[in-house]
């Protein structure tokens, strides 16, 4: 029993930590957005350079062989600068969909190399999934037919785009024919590889969550150390400190639940759903409650455009939904926590 | 990271299943916070330390097994799972015990800590007065050298079960003329000393749980200080950070709680029915406390890596009390008109409602907690 991460995942994390903190501000997020494409090349390279996209890619296929721990502290990081969908989910949740294909699977051969490098942008739909982000510029989908799963090149789609509140996303309404050609798995294999996308989307989304709930957090405690009403700084009241107290008690709170369901998915454990359910409801929360106790000690400066905290704010309230809203992960611990026969109680927390 | 029991940790529950199955009190013990039930927990705790159950992360020499934190946890998961009584003496064992191996000479630890274990000494706690609550540094009672003892004149307050128990240790001013945290002196004082009267406060419940002390020329050795004269703000603050932290609330009672709420949900169908909001609350508090217990594996596990654990002491205190509300508070909205009933099968629940209302109170008040997080975890400023 070791609750911790190793000196390598978490050095690996502050060096990306400091990487996305030059190259990603805000300020440069904001240029990025108000493009049409809403995305930078040049960004997306300066990450693949820093090992990010290889970051779960089999060593053998190019890249450095880590799982889904690692990728619970890469998800804050990526939550906290507000790097855009497609990274996580090509990166993270279609590598995972990728490394679960047999061996010599084409698709797995082809693709791992190019997303090692960075070349490769997918984007994933899943029945969960109304729309699918990055749709419009991604160079593969994935996409789920009944129990199958496809790989369909962008030119096989019809996109039509629709405008989110999070500036930063590009969503798309999919529209596209199933063929034999585009078949990856089907069957039993498919609804196995449809329900692992799923966990891995949710616990990605758990993790840039709780990257969100941080950074609005600390933009929140700068700002209320800086701004002075009645001859003082306003982080001095009580009032403001308690809101902001307890923020940081749900951000610490949700951590540990995200980190059992990323170390239950790198096994396979059974319980692993339901874990990674117990994670997005936790970190929804946290970021859900850092947005509104962070805009509430910004005053009308938090509601303004100017202040940076709307990117996150928006971009917490647009995730929170994603890869599953908050019924169907309560839905999924209840059936669980309700059911005959549940072991529940003390000493159970870890059985699979 | 590995978040499995290895094969010892695993034959260790098994052993301590085995002993609790074998050793639990046939029927419930009476409520600690009366006479007759105060001296039923006594003699289980003394049960206990017999087989060395009783404190098992000390050492042998001191009546415990050396366990590390995992294995202590794993002791807490079985003990309040299988629905053994409450510690009755939690405040000598959890509290001052740290603060003595911490602090005490080697003295004072084979004096009073095997006693402790073995609860034949039983402590109260001496922290609060009538002007000095959240405000802990506006102590006024007087600890005055002479000779070979100090005299003890003053009033503490809010001392939990002081009417039954056999010592108590608190903060006194030592230093005449001292202001705030300077000049205090942690001492330890037996209750049964001349001029120590104690007159019990009924609590929410009508039981004598908590009391007020007073201090009336009481005579203490010089070897009943803890740590050195003048430095108990310090020695104190460090029983502080004990109390918010993991010992006092392990995760396991409240894992045990959830899991009654769980019952208690399926055996009230018909209240679910007219409030169907409850079947939201009952699932919130049982990741709850998931979610407090993964806290407490991940803490332990920072621990054993050699980090410390500074203000997130006090967002655990806030966990667990807030928690433990929202739990009773479930499981009265499930019981509905028979929550209210002093007696029959529903009334622990009562009894824990009651209780819990004191959470986010005492161990200092969760005001005083949301103001540590701000100014030592978020560096807000005073």
């Amino acid at each position: 029993m070791d609750f911790t991460f190793t000196d390598d995942q978490l050095a690996f994390r502050e060096a990306i930590s400091r990487f996305l903190m030059t190259e990603a501000a805000p300020e440069m997020l904001r240029e990025i957005w108000e493009t049409d494409a809403g995305r930078s090349p040049d960004l997306r390279n300066k990450i693949a350079a820093q090992g990010l996209t290889a970051l779960s890619i089999p060593e053998e296929d190019g890249g450095l062989g880590m799982d889904d721990v690692a990728w619970a502290l890469m998800t804050q990081e990526l939550g906290y600068y507000a790097i855009p969908d497609s990274l996580a989910d090509t990166a993270y949740v279609a590598v995972g969909l990728l490394r679960a294909l047999e061996p010599g699977h084409r698709a797995r051969a082809e693709l791992l190399p190019r997303i090692a490098e960075g070349s490769l942008r997918l984007a994933i739909g899943h029945p969960v999934n109304p729309l699918v982000g990055d749709a419009q510029l991604a160079e593969v989908l994935i996409l789920t037919h009944g129990d199958e799963i496809h790989l369909v090149p962008r030119a096989q789609v019809d996109v039509q785009g629709e405008r989110s509140i999070d500036a930063s996303r590009r969503l798309g309404r999919v529209s596209w024919q199933p063929s034999a050609a585009t078949l990856v798995a089907s069957g039993e294999q498919g609804r196995a590889l449809q329900a692992h996308l799923l966990d891995r989307g949710a616990l990605s989304v758990a993790g840039q969550l709780l990257g969100l709930a941080q950074r609005m957090l600390d933009l929140a405690v700068d700002y209320v150390a800086q701004r002075k009403q009645f001859g003082k700084p306003i982080g001095s009241f009580q009032a403001v400190k308690h809101h902001l107290a307890d923020v940081a008690r749900h951000i610490e709170q949700a951590k540990p639940v995200l980190y059992r369901a990323a170390h239950g998915l790198a096994r396979g454990d059974g319980s692993a759903s339901l874990w990674v359910s117990q994670a997005r409801l936790a970190c929804c929360e946290a970021s859900w409650i850092a947005a509104r106790k962070g805009i509430q000690v910004h005053g009308a400066m938090g509601y303004t455009w100017e202040v940076d905290l709307q990117m996150f704010m928006k971009r917490a309230w647009a995730l929170d939904s994603s890869w599953g809203d908050r019924g169907v992960h309560k839905s999924r611990v209840g059936d669980f926590l309700f059911a005959d026969g549940t072991r529940l109680g003390p000493g159970h927390t870890f059985e699979d | 990271m590995q978040l499995t029991y290895t094969p010892k940790q695993q034959a260790f529950r098994a052993e301590v299943r085995a002993w609790l199955a074998d050793n639990l009190p046939r029927e419930p013990l009476a409520s600690y916070d009366t006479r007759e039930g105060f001296e039923q927990h006594r003699a289980w705790e003394a049960k206990l330390f017999d087989s060395r159950w009783s404190m098992v992360m000390w050492p042998a020499e001191l009546g415990g097994r050396g366990c590390d934190l995992i294995e202590w946890l794993i002791f807490e998961e079985e003990y309040y799972g299988a629905g053994a009584p409450m510690r009755v003496n939690q405040n000598g064992q959890l509290l001052l015990g740290p603060t003595l191996m911490e602090f005490g000479t080697q003295e004072q630890k084979q004096r009073f800590l095997p006693r402790m274990a073995a609860s034949l000494d039983m402590w109260a706690q001496g922290w609060s007065e009538p002007n000095a609550g959240s405000d802990m540094a506006a102590i006024t009672s007087k600890a005055v050298r002479e000779g070979d003892h100090y005299v003890i004149n003053g009033q503490k307050t809010w001392s939990t079960r002081a009417i039954f128990a056999d010592w108590l240790f608190g903060l006194f001013r030592s230093e005449p003329g001292s202001t705030r945290h300077h000049g205090l002196s942690f001492l330890m004082v037996p209750l049964d000393a001349p001029g120590v009267s104690i007159r019990p406060i009924k609590a929410l419940n009508g039981k004598d749980a908590f009391a007020e002390v007073f201090f009336d020329d009481v005579r203490v050795p010089l070897g009943n200080l803890i740590g050195a004269e003048g430095q108990g703000w310090q020695v104190a603050m460090a029983t502080a950070g004990f109390e918010r932290g993991l010992l006092l609330r392990s995760p396991a009672r409240f894992q045990h709680t959830a899991r009654k709420l769980v019952e208690l949900f399926k055996a009230e169908q018909q209240a679910v029915e007219r409030d169907p909001g409850l079947r939201d609350a009952v699932l919130e508090c049982w990741m709850g406390a998931e979610a407090y217990a993964l806290s407490a594996y991940h803490t332990v596990g920072r621990l054993a890596r050699g980090e410390t654990i500074g203000a997130e002491s006090s967002i655990n205190k806030i966990i667990w009390s807030e928690l433990d509300l929202k739990m009773h508070e479930t499981a009265m909205r499930l019981l509905g008109a028979s929550g209210e009933l002093r007696d029959g099968e529903a009334a622990g629940w009562l009894e824990g409602f009651l209780f819990a209302q004191s959470g986010p109170i005492y161990a200092g008040t969760n005001e005083i907690q949301r103001n540590i997080i701000a100014e030592r975890m978020l560096g807000l400023p005073k």
